[in-house]
This record gives C-alpha cells, sequence and structure tokens, in this order.
C-alpha cells in the first residue's frame, strides 16, 4: 500500500511532523513501513507559463519559438522542440537557474542563433515515472488544465510536494488497504481529530430501479450487490489532485469515470465496477456461478474459460465481468459512455481467491476482496463515486441504489478486563488508559468498573477475540512500554538427550579427525536419489520421494543417500582449484517403502563423508600422504573406537564404487554402511579426482551406543610381547588372519596389531607376509613364559593349518 | 725433587692449556698421573729423602697433583662444552620454515550458532526437540490456526509432495507436536532447531532450503513481559551486550498478540546504513503470545496455560552476525569459505 501523506493530510492533520518521524511511529504501532520516498525536489524556479505565441524556428523544422509569460514583467522566450506545443496553453516550464532531475541545469542559450530563456517542460523532465503519465502527454509537453496561475510554482499542482509511505501490511490489516482506514490508524496513533469525506448527491427525480433489476443467484458468495445509475457522463481527464493522488498510489490516470472508481478504491478499500449502461444489452444484472465452459473475454481482451467454482456478472444471459477479478471488455467504459451502471459489492473472499489463483488476475480490486472488504463501507463507497461523478464527469445520479441485500453488518462485542489485560502482558494498566486507548482507536465501549465489553467496528475484521484486543490494546500502549520481566516459574532442568549428546560428540570426534562439517541440500536431482544408498537401506527397496512443483530438476527428489550432493560439493571445490578436501555431513534421509506415497517417510540420520586429494600435505620434507582407503578407514577405525561398537569390514561390491576398494561395515552381523573409493566412472562423469565417500547409519549407531562410563583399572602386571609374520597367499585376507588370532588368543591376548606387509623380492610368486604384534597380559597375575609360548604355538599352528601359511623366518 | 715437582707442574699446566681434543687429555692425564706417570715415577724416589723432608715432599706432590687435576677437570669441562656448542650449532635449524601441519576440521557455521542459541536456553531450562522434515498439511498449517484458504497461507509457497504431505515450511509443527506429546498437563519449555523449505528461487537472499530455530514456552501465569525479558537476554548473549532490542507488533497466524524484534544496527550505530536500510534497526525474529486456538487444538485449556512463541532462520542469523552476504554459501561448502569459520 503506497499512501500519500497531502492525501492523507485531507483526513488527519500530520503537518506538524516529518515523514521521518510518522513513519517511525506508523511502523512501531504494528505496520512497517518499508520506505519514504519523496516525490520530487523543491524548485522554486520551475513555474507556470503562459505560451503567448508560438512561431516556427527560422533555422529548424523541429522547433518553435514561443514566448511564455511566467508571471514576470517580461515574457520568457523559450525554443521548445515539443510537437505539442502551441500557443494558449499552461505549461510548465523551468526558468533559467532551475536544476531539473539527472542534475541538468538550466541557462540562456542560443539554439540555432535564436535565444531561449528557459525550458518548457514534460512530466518526465521532472522526473515522474512513465509508466503514470497521461498517454496524450507521453510524448511531449504536460499541459495544465485553464484554472491554474501563471508564474505559481508547479510543485503543489503537480503533488511534487508530497511523500509517499509504502506499508508493508500483514495479511491481517486489510483495514489499512484504505485511505480511510490508514487514516483510522494515524489518527488513533497521534491522538488526532478525523476528517471523514462528507457523502452527498444530487440524485435526479428518476429511480435507479426502473433502469435495472438486480437479482444474485450464487448468494453464498454475493451478499450484497448494489448497482448506481449515472447517466449523461461526460468522460473527461479527472481533476488534477485526483490524478496526482492516483500516481502517488501507483495508479495511472486514464479518464474521469475510471479514475473515480480507482479512487474510491483507494480511499473506502472499496472495489467498485463502471459498465457501460447502454452496452449491457439487457434490464438486468444476475449474479451468478459461471457454467462449465462458459467463457468471457476480459478487459485485457483475453478470451478466459469459466468453471462453475467462478462467480460471474451477467446481463441475464451472458458473463460481463469476472467477479471481483475483472471486467469483461464488451461492457467496458469508453470514450463515446455517456450512461453508466456503477457496481458495488461485496464478494466471498474465498472464491475471489479461487479465480485469481486460477486466473493469476491479481489487481488492487482482488486483493482487497480476497482479504475482506469491510460490509458497512459497501454502499457508502458506491454514494462518494456518485458523488463525484456527478461533480466531476457532470453525471445526472438516478435515485437509489438496487440492491441485493443479504450481508452481514454486525458488530463483534470482545470482553476484555483491566487486570486479565495486565495479566497477560505483565504491565500495569489503569482502567482509564485502557478507556484512552479505545477511544483513540474509535471503538464504542461500555465500561463498568474494570469490565470492558468493546463493539468492534466492521473495518476491524481481524479483532474478534480477547486476544486480539489484547494485541490492540498493547500496540497502542506501546510494546516499549511493556516491562522486561523473568517467568514466573520457572524451576525445569534443561539438558540435552543422550541422542543429542552423542551427536555432538560425533561431531567433535569426526571434527578432531580433521574432516569439516558440511551442509547439502534434502531435495536432489532424480539420477542421484538412487545412488550410493547404503546396503541395508537399499534391502529395504525405497521409493524415491518427488514433490510435486520442484522449482529445478536439480533439487526434486529427496536424498536417499548424503553422499551424491557431497561429491557435488567437491566437484564445487575442484572447480576453484580447491582439491585437498575432506567433509563430513550429518543429515536425514527419506525412505517411504510406498511407491505412492501416502504417510510420512522414514527420516534417518547418516553420518557420512567425502575425502579427496593429500590428507596430509607436506610437501617441503616430501611427507605427503594422499587420501586412500586406509586414511578413511582410520578415521571409521576412530570413531567406532571412541563410541566402544565393534564393527567388521568386509570387501563388497556395490554400484557406483570401485569394486576392489570398497568395504561394508557390519555391526552385530547387520550391515551399517560403507566406505570405499568412488568408481572412476563416476568420477569423470562428475569430475572427481579420486575420491573416497563413507556412510554409517547414524540412528543404528545411536541406537547401539550404550552410555557406559566405568572405569578399567589400569594392570598391576606385565604384559608381555611376540611378533609373528607368516607368509601367506596373495587372496587371504590380512583381517580374517586377525580375526583368528584373536579368537585362539583369547582371553590372554589383549591386543593384535598388523605391522608389517610385504610381497615382492624375496618372496615366492603369488605370496605375501603379513606380520602381526600381539600382546599378552594377565589382570590378575604375572604371565609365565611357558603359557605364552603355549599359546603363541597353538596360533601359529592353527594359522599355518587354516591359512595354508607357514612362518617367515 | 722440588725442583722437578715444580718443572711438572708448569710442564703439564702449559700441555693441558694447548690440548684441543678429550684424546690428548686423556693420555696427559695417563702420563702425569697415572701409575706410571710422571708423578708417581718422581715419588718412587722419595725413599731417598731425608725424614723430615718426605711429608714436606708429599704434600707438594700432592698440590701437583691437584693443580694438573684440577685443570684437566677444568679443561676437560671447557672441550665438553665446545663439543656441546659445535653440536647444537651443527642442529640449527631454520625456524621459519613452515610446521607439519595438522589436519584440522571444523563444524558448519549453523553448527555453531545452533549450539550457542541452544545452550543459552538450555541453561534457562529448555530442553531441545526435533521433528520431521517431511510433514502433514495439519501440523504444519492447520494446528497452527492456517485452515485452508487462510489468506496467510499466501506467504508459504511450499513443496507439497501429496495434497496431505510436504516439506515443513517452518520449524513450527514442532511446537503442536511436543505440546500434543505433554498432553496439556505440563509446562512446555522447548526449542527446536531445523532444516525448512519454501518454494523459492536460490539467489544471494533465498534459498529453498533453510533453517530455523523456534522457542515455545507455555505454563501457568506466562505473560507478554516474560517473551520481552527471554528475548533481550538471548539478544544481548548473541549480539552482544551493547546491542538494544526494540519489539513491534506484527501478525503470525499462530499468535497473539504477535512481535517482530529488531536489533539495534552496530554497523552504523544506528545512524542508517545499507545493513538496516537507513533505520537503524534489524529484524531478527519473530513472536508472539501462543494464539488460543493453537493451545486448544493441542490439548491445552487457554483459561489455564498462556505461553509465548519464537522464531527465527538460523542463515539470517548467521549472515547478520557474521557478515556473510549470500545465503547460498551455507549449502556449497566452498572450503574457501567454510575453513574461515572454524575458529568463529
Amino acid at each position: 500500500m503506497l499512501v500519500s501523506l497531502n492525501w492523507l493530510n485531507k483526513y488527519v492533520d500530520i503537518s506538524n511532523m516529518s515523514p521521518e518521524e510518522l513513519a517511525e511511529r506508523i511502523t512501531k504501532s504494528g505496520i512497517e513501513v518499508d520506505r519514504i520516498e519523496y516525490i520530487g525536489e523543491a524548485n522554486p524556479d520551475v513555474v507556470v507559463g503562459y505560451v503567448e505565441t508560438c512561431e516556427k524556428h527560422p533555422d529548424a523544422d523541429k522547433l518553435n519559438v514561443c514566448q511564455v509569460d511566467v508571471g514576470q514583467d517580461e515574457a520568457l522566450q523559450i525554443v521548445c522542440g515539443a510537437p505539442n506545443v502551441a500557443k494558449g496553453q499552461k505549461v510548465i516550464v523551468a526558468k533559467p537557474g532551475a536544476t531539473l532531475p539527472g542534475d541538468m541545469k538550466i541557462k540562456k542559450v542560443k539554439l540555432r542563433g535564436v535565444e531561449s530563456n528557459g525550458m518548457i517542460c514534460s512530466l518526465q523532465e521532472l522526473g515522474i515515472d512513465e509508466k503514470y503519465i497521461p498517454s496524450e502527454y507521453a510524448d511531449g509537453i504536460y499541459v495544465f488544465p485553464d484554472d491554474v496561475t501563471v508564474g505559481e510554482r508547479i510543485e503543489p499542482l503537480l503533488n511534487m510536494d508530497d511523500v509517499v509511505l509504502e506499508f508493508d501490511l500483514t495479511p491481517n490489516r486489510a483495514d489499512s488497504l484504505s485511505m480511510l482506514g490508514v487514516a483510522y490508524e494515524v489518527a488513533a496513533i497521534l491522538d488526532q481529530p478525523l476528517h471523514l469525506p462528507e457523502v452527498s448527491i444530487n440524485e435526479i427525480d428518476e429511480e435507479a430501479d426502473q433502469q435495472v433489476k438486480v437479482n444474485v443467484e450464487a448468494t453464498d458468495l454475493c451478499p450484497y450487490y448494489g448497482a448506481f445509475i449515472v447517466k449523461n457522463v461526460e468522460i473527461k481527464p479527472s481533476p488534477l489532485w485526483m490524478q496526482h493522488y492516483l500516481i502517488a498510489a501507483g495508479i495511472r490516470p486514464i479518464n474521469n469515470v475510471v479514475d473515480i472508481t480507482n479512487y474510491v478504491l483507494l480511499e473506502y478499500g472499496q472495489p467498485l465496477h463502471a459498465f457501460d449502461y447502454d452496452r449491457l444489452n439487457s434490464k438486468e444484472i444476475l449474479v451468478r456461478r459461471a457454467n462449465d465452459a462458459e467463457k468471457i473475454v476480459t478487459l485485457d481482451d483475453v478470451e478466459r474459460q469459466l468453471t462453475n467454482d467462478d462467480l460471474v456478472i451477467t446481463n441475464g444471459e451472458k458473463p460481463i465481468a469476472l467477479a471481483g477479478v475483472m471486467g469483461g471488455a464488451n461492457t467496458e467504459v469508453h470514450d463515446g459512455t455517456t450512461n453508466i451502471l456503477l457496481e458495488a459489492a461485496f464478494f466471498d473472499p474465498g472464491s475471489v481467491r479461487k479465480t485469481v489463483k486460477k486466473t493469476g488476475l491479481r489487481s488492487e480490486a482482488s486483493t482487497r476482496f480476497e482479504k475482506g472488504v469491510d460490509p458497512n463501507r459497501v454502499r457508502e463507497a458506491g454514494q462518494r463515486a456518485c458523488q463525484l461523478l456527478e461533480k466531476y464527469a457532470n453525471g445526472k445520479v438516478f435515485r437509489g441504489v438496487v440492491e441485493y441485500d443479504r450481508l452481514d453488518r454486525s458488530e463483534k462485542t470482545v470482553m476484555i478486563h483491566t487486570d486479565e489485560i495486565n495479566k497477560r502482558l505483565g504491565s500495569e494498566m489503569t482502567s482509564e488508559e485502557i478507556a484512552d486507548i479505545l477511544r483513540k482507536l474509535r471503538f464504542e465501549y461500555k465500561q463498568e468498573e474494570k469490565q470492558f465489553t468493546v463493539q468492534v467496528p466492521t473495518r476491524r475484521g481481524d479483532i474478534s477475540i480477547f486476544e486480539d484486543m489484547l494485541e490492540e490494546v498493547a500496540r497502542i500502549y506501546g510494546y516499549d512500554n511493556l516491562p522486561f520481566t523473568l517467568p514466573k516459574h520457572f524451576s525445569q532442568v534443561g539438558t540435552l538427550t543422550k541422542r543429542q549428546q552423542l551427536m555432538r560428540k560425533m561431531k567433535t570426534y569426526l571434527q578432531s579427525a580433521g574432516l569439516m562439517e558440511a551442509r547439502t541440500y534434502s531435495l536432489t536431482k532424480e539420477v542421484y536419489a538412487s545412488r550410493f544408498i547404503s546396503p541395508e537401506i537399499q534391502a529395504r527397496n525405497p521409493y524415491p520421494i518427488s514433490v510435486q512443483k520442484p522449482m529445478t530438476e536439480d533439487h526434486q527428489y529427496l536424498r536417499l543417500s548424503l553422499v551424491p550432493e557431497l561429491l557435488k560439493s567437491m566437484a564445487y571445490n575442484k572447480a576453484r582449484n580447491e582439491y585437498n578436501l575432506a567433509f563430513y555431513e550429518m543429515g536425514n534421509i527419506f525412505i517411504s517403502d510406498e511407491e505412492k506415497i501416502t504417510k510420512q517417510p522414514n527420516e534417518e540420520m547418516r553420518i557420512s563423508g567425502a575425502l579427496t586429494g593429500e590428507w596430509v600435505d607436506h610437501k617441503w620434507q616430501g611427507a605427503n600422504q594422499s587420501v586412500d582407503f586406509f586414511v578413511v578407514k582410520g578415521i571409521l577405525e576412530g570413531l567406532f573406537h571412541y563410541l566402544q561398537l565393534p564393527v567388521e569390514y568386509k570387501a563388497s561390491e556395490l554400484p557406483q564404487m570401485h569394486p576392489g576398494r570398497c568395504a561394508t561395515i557390519y555391526m552385530n552381523n547387520e550391515p551399517i554402511g560403507f566406505l570405499g573409493q568412488v568408481h572412476p566412472l563416476v568420477q569423470i562423469e562428475m569430475d572427481l579426482k579420486e575420491t573416497y565417500v563413507f556412510d554409517l547409519n547414524g540412528e543404528a549407531i545411536l541406537d547401539a551406543h550404550t552410555h557406559h562410563a566405568t572405569y578399567d583399572p589400569i594392570p598391576k602386571y606385565p604384559s608381555i610381547e611376540r611378533d609373528i609374520a607368516f607368509i601367506l597367499d596373495q587372496d587371504v585376507l590380512a583381517g580374517d588372519v586377525k580375526s583368528l588370532i584373536e579368537k585362539l588368543g583369547s582371553p590372554l591376548v589383549k591386543e593384535v596389531q598388523i605391522f608389517d606387509v610385504y610381497s615382492g623380492e624375496h618372496l615366492p610368486e603369488g605370496k605375501k607376509s603379513v606380520a602381526y604384534h600381539l600382546v599378552y597380559q594377565d589382570p590378575n597375575k604375572t604371565l609365565k613364559d611357558d603359557e605364552v609360548e603355549e599359546s603363541f604355538k597353538q596360533i601359529i599352528d592353527q594359522v599355518n593349518k587354516t591359512f595354508n601359511a607357514y612362518v617367515r623366518s | 725433587m722440588k725442583e722437578k715437582l715444580e718443572a711438572i707442574r708448569k710442564e703439564a699446566l702449559a700441555k693441558i692449556k694447548d690440548i684441543e681434543e678429550m684424546k690428548s687429555l686423556q693420555d696427559l692425564r695417563v702420563a702425569y698421573l697415572g701409575k706410571k706417570g710422571s708423578i708417581t715415577s718422581v715419588l718412587r724416589g722419595m725413599g731417598k729423602l731425608a725424614k723430615e723432608e718426605r711429608p714436606i715432599i708429599g704434600e707438594m706432590a700432592n698440590k701437583v697433583r691437584e693443580a694438573i687435576t684440577s685443570s684437566i677437570e677444568e679443561k676437560q669441562a671447557k672441550l665438553e662444552k665446545d663439543a656441546m656448542d659445535k653440536q647444537l650449532q651443527e642442529e640449527a635449524i631454520d625456524v621459519t620454515l613452515p610446521g607439519r601441519p595438522v589436519q584440522v576440521g571444523g563444524p558448519h557455521l549453523f553448527t555453531h550458532i545452533v549450539q550457542e542459541i541452544e545452550d543459552l536456553f538450555i541453561g534457562m531450562g529448555f530442553e531441545v526437540r526435533e521433528g520431521p522434515q517431511v510433514e502433514t498439511d495439519y501440523y504444519n498449517f492447520e494446528a497452527l490456526n492456517l485452515p485452508q484458504n487462510h489468506p496467510a497461507r499466501d506467504m508459504q509457497d511450499s513443496f507439497y509432495i501429496t495434497n496431505e504431505l510436504l516439506l515443513r515450511t517452518h520449524t513450527s509443527p514442532v511446537q503442536a507436536r511436543t505440546m500434543k506429546a505433554y498432553k496439556g498437563e505440563k509446562p512446555v519449555k522447548m526449542i527446536c532447531p531445523g532444516v525448512v523449505y519454501r518454494r523459492d528461487h536460490d539467489d544471494a537472499t533465498h534459498s529453498h532450503q533453510f533453517n530455523q530455530i523456534e522457542g515455545l514456552y507455555v505454563d501457568k501465569d506466562v505473560r507478554m513481559s516474560d517473551l520481552k525479558g527471554i528475548l533481550n537476554l538471548f539478544a544481548k548473549k548473541m549480539f552482544g551486550e551493547e546491542r538494544e532490542i526494540r519489539l513491534r507488533p506484527s501478525f503470525f497466524p499462530f499468535t497473539e498478540p504477535s512481535v517482530e524484534m529488531d536489533i539495534s544496527c552496530k554497523v552504523c550505530s544506528q545512524k542508517g546504513c545499507s545493513v538496516c536500510k537507513q533505520t537503524g534497526w534489524i529484524e531478527v525474529l519473530g513472536g508472539g503470545m501462543v494464539h488460543p486456538r493453537v493451545l486448544e487444538m493441542a490439548g491445552y485449556d487457554p483459561n489455564v496455560y498462556t505461553g509465548f512463541a519464537f522464531g527465527m532462520g538460523t542463515d539470517r542469523i548467521a549472515m547478520l552476525k557474521y557478515g556473510v552476504n549470500d545465503i547460498r554459501q551455507f549449502y556449497m561448502n566452498d572450503k574457501r569459505f567454510v575453513t574461515q569459520y572454524h575458529q568463529a
């Protein structure tokens, strides 16, 4: 909503305060003022001039030499290039010394040898936006009506001394979609008297109901329809002040009839529509639902197909307007129009909203209908328009209004009590203060001591319950005036849940392990929605979930893995010459087992990561370590050790993964994720270098983690260490041998480490040597050598037997 | 004999003085003080001396021995020190060469902010709740007093999956879910951080995915001044003690009265700048007193319980607090961006 302060000043005196101060007061009371716009700057050297003579320039076809009276002793000679300049016009003259927008300084000059002492201006040259300039002056100078005074400054005439406030209205404040509503608001905030327009019409001695009948069939969608008849109107420009107020409000002036309906729309918040009475081709207005497949050509010359959901105004047969949205082309007011049927109606907000949504025709009118107009202002707005048509279009207004009227105009009653208000706000207001606030708001009320029975005016459709009045009282009282308090009962203990604590711990671990936390989008593209899905998720046959109206194909499907979008981030970085990357993300995936989704999907937390490039980047001592499978595995082993959860890694071939460098991770024999290198072909496709990823089932980890923090005593007895290297076939897994050693060594073997893996020279083809470091310990006594020897020998024998191995000497 | 001893002393001390190596010093020690050394051989001739002379010569011999010994020790210490100095000098490094890098990770900026806010509210007795991102229309809208066709649904263009399911447009459904879970029987004090979605085109200030943190306190005797008090505490802890807060009336379907909170602009010290759009104030969050219909629908009797709720955009808070000027940075994971904030 754009609010002209000159216009507003007609209803409330705001002349003694700066626009900035007013904007601040309004903002603090609940309507945010987004912008303050000064329409023009004071310019005393721009005045009204009278073109006394206008002759062709002797040396230039397109120029005229004018003698212009600007109210000084002598007329100014001005050379003018505008095509529409003519003798006898009253025009805008910038005298020498004036500065126009764009820092154009007006000086005495010679144009092709002829002296020119100023400039005759167009509206554009004064800085007025082209879209608000009446079409007749679009390509030339502006011409005033005759009644302006020569030599007068033009700012007031062109409303250039106006300031416009742009309101950012919340959806509830439909009342402020009208100048009168704004006036009520400002009068309440400033505690100023309010001057409302006086509506009086000199109706002619003929009855409107002889001219037209009004019937409403869709009574649920149109509880009020009023038709006014105004004949013999003279189509011409509307008065300047009206044009300028429309311009300030962002509406382009057209002609007096259209301008008047727009003016009243802005003043009362009530949209009106003027039909060319003679084009109705009937003496009837019938408001009904459209028939399916019925058509109408609207004012914008578009043929629109209607449905039974749309409300239409008809001439008894054919639609002549889309109710509250747009008029029909066939009954449009035009230059030759003389007789008018003026509609003032109340249309159901929901119905208008539906039609607007379908057609996309959102306008100043439909916006107001959608939010609900004031039932007590509908008829008056029609009368106001008639008054203006009488005055500014010489119209003859027929007596009365032809109407269908089932409109509920009753006011709501809300009870408020001083004590309850103070209890809810934490304030200490007196009943007198509350009464004063109601007076400022111009709400009627009955008071019995601390109890108020408030009649809420229908213009404030947003107020219906106690809490609404509470806000009303609080905002006029001033939110700033409420105290700062802490709640009375504030004794509970707040903690993170175990789950939340554990999630924080895991983040801390992953970060200390060198990973940066990433956040990626949940919505991904179709092909990514089926990639890098962990085996235990894939086993549940999830259906990818698509949103109905994606913004782009890149963000259409809910993710089933965090890995694809993480890889996208890797590629994004690589494209910016960042090659050493280590990211992790904790986030949800969305699993539905329904092909056609009907219920909320399972949202399950994953812990995923992607790494590439140098892990240790230390070039000058030749100590670089590139990211490889074992860097990633080391991080995960550390995580599971930190969480005290035993897991196993088994070689696996997963889609999109390098078949020889991928492992599925098992906990209690169930898969809970995977790690490995991205398949080289996928790396190429996604423009990645050698990249490793991991993906863990956060839910399984959170569920399995038991929070036991008991202390294990530090062993009192010395440990005994043994090293052994086995020669194994290449395809024997080092981990399998380790597992067997652990099993055989239990309970005395506390730790088994692999410390060397070798194949090549000195070993037979197809063999490798793997060396293990064993730590024996008994918590209860000092181990004896022969105890250890016995166990060690058994381990060697069994490993040799099981894996066809032998000890490397 | 005296002369002999004196000559030995002189000779030995002179030699020690010239010695440069430890080995020579050891040899010298043997040559003069050893069993076959010079002094011993002189003392062997003691028997030829007069009885009364013997102690004198003995004492003198001891003095010479001591003098040589102490001189050797002195020299030894010096040589050791020289050797150490030499070694240390050889071991010197160029301390301006870079250290061995430690691979350092770090949290996302959102994690910083969310944990800071969580900790602040946990300190005031709040719990942290979570809720589903794919929500039902009921919890996302209706339970929050946004029935079908409510004009305020205009403000929320949503990603629907079916007519009943959508990606939540705010974290507010968690309010309704938490109240339902508490069955109208006990106070609710919670905050909920989370991801939300709206159908916006991604640009510098809009993102189809963003984050919110929502707070709710429902109890007996909760007043609007309590909301002011809590928000004031929050704003000062989060943005600095010197910041002022201002509450303005606003509108949300799920609160009445509703507020919007501004904090004073620190960029321009409230003189007006582009960050605060010349107003001196920056909008940071919305809130209000929980609408009685919302309480009622969640099973709380609005005649017994009142409450306040507030919500803010995590992304927006992050942008304000750290001066980030493009919201997409939070989701691109540009290394040059994320590594800047690890110490935040």
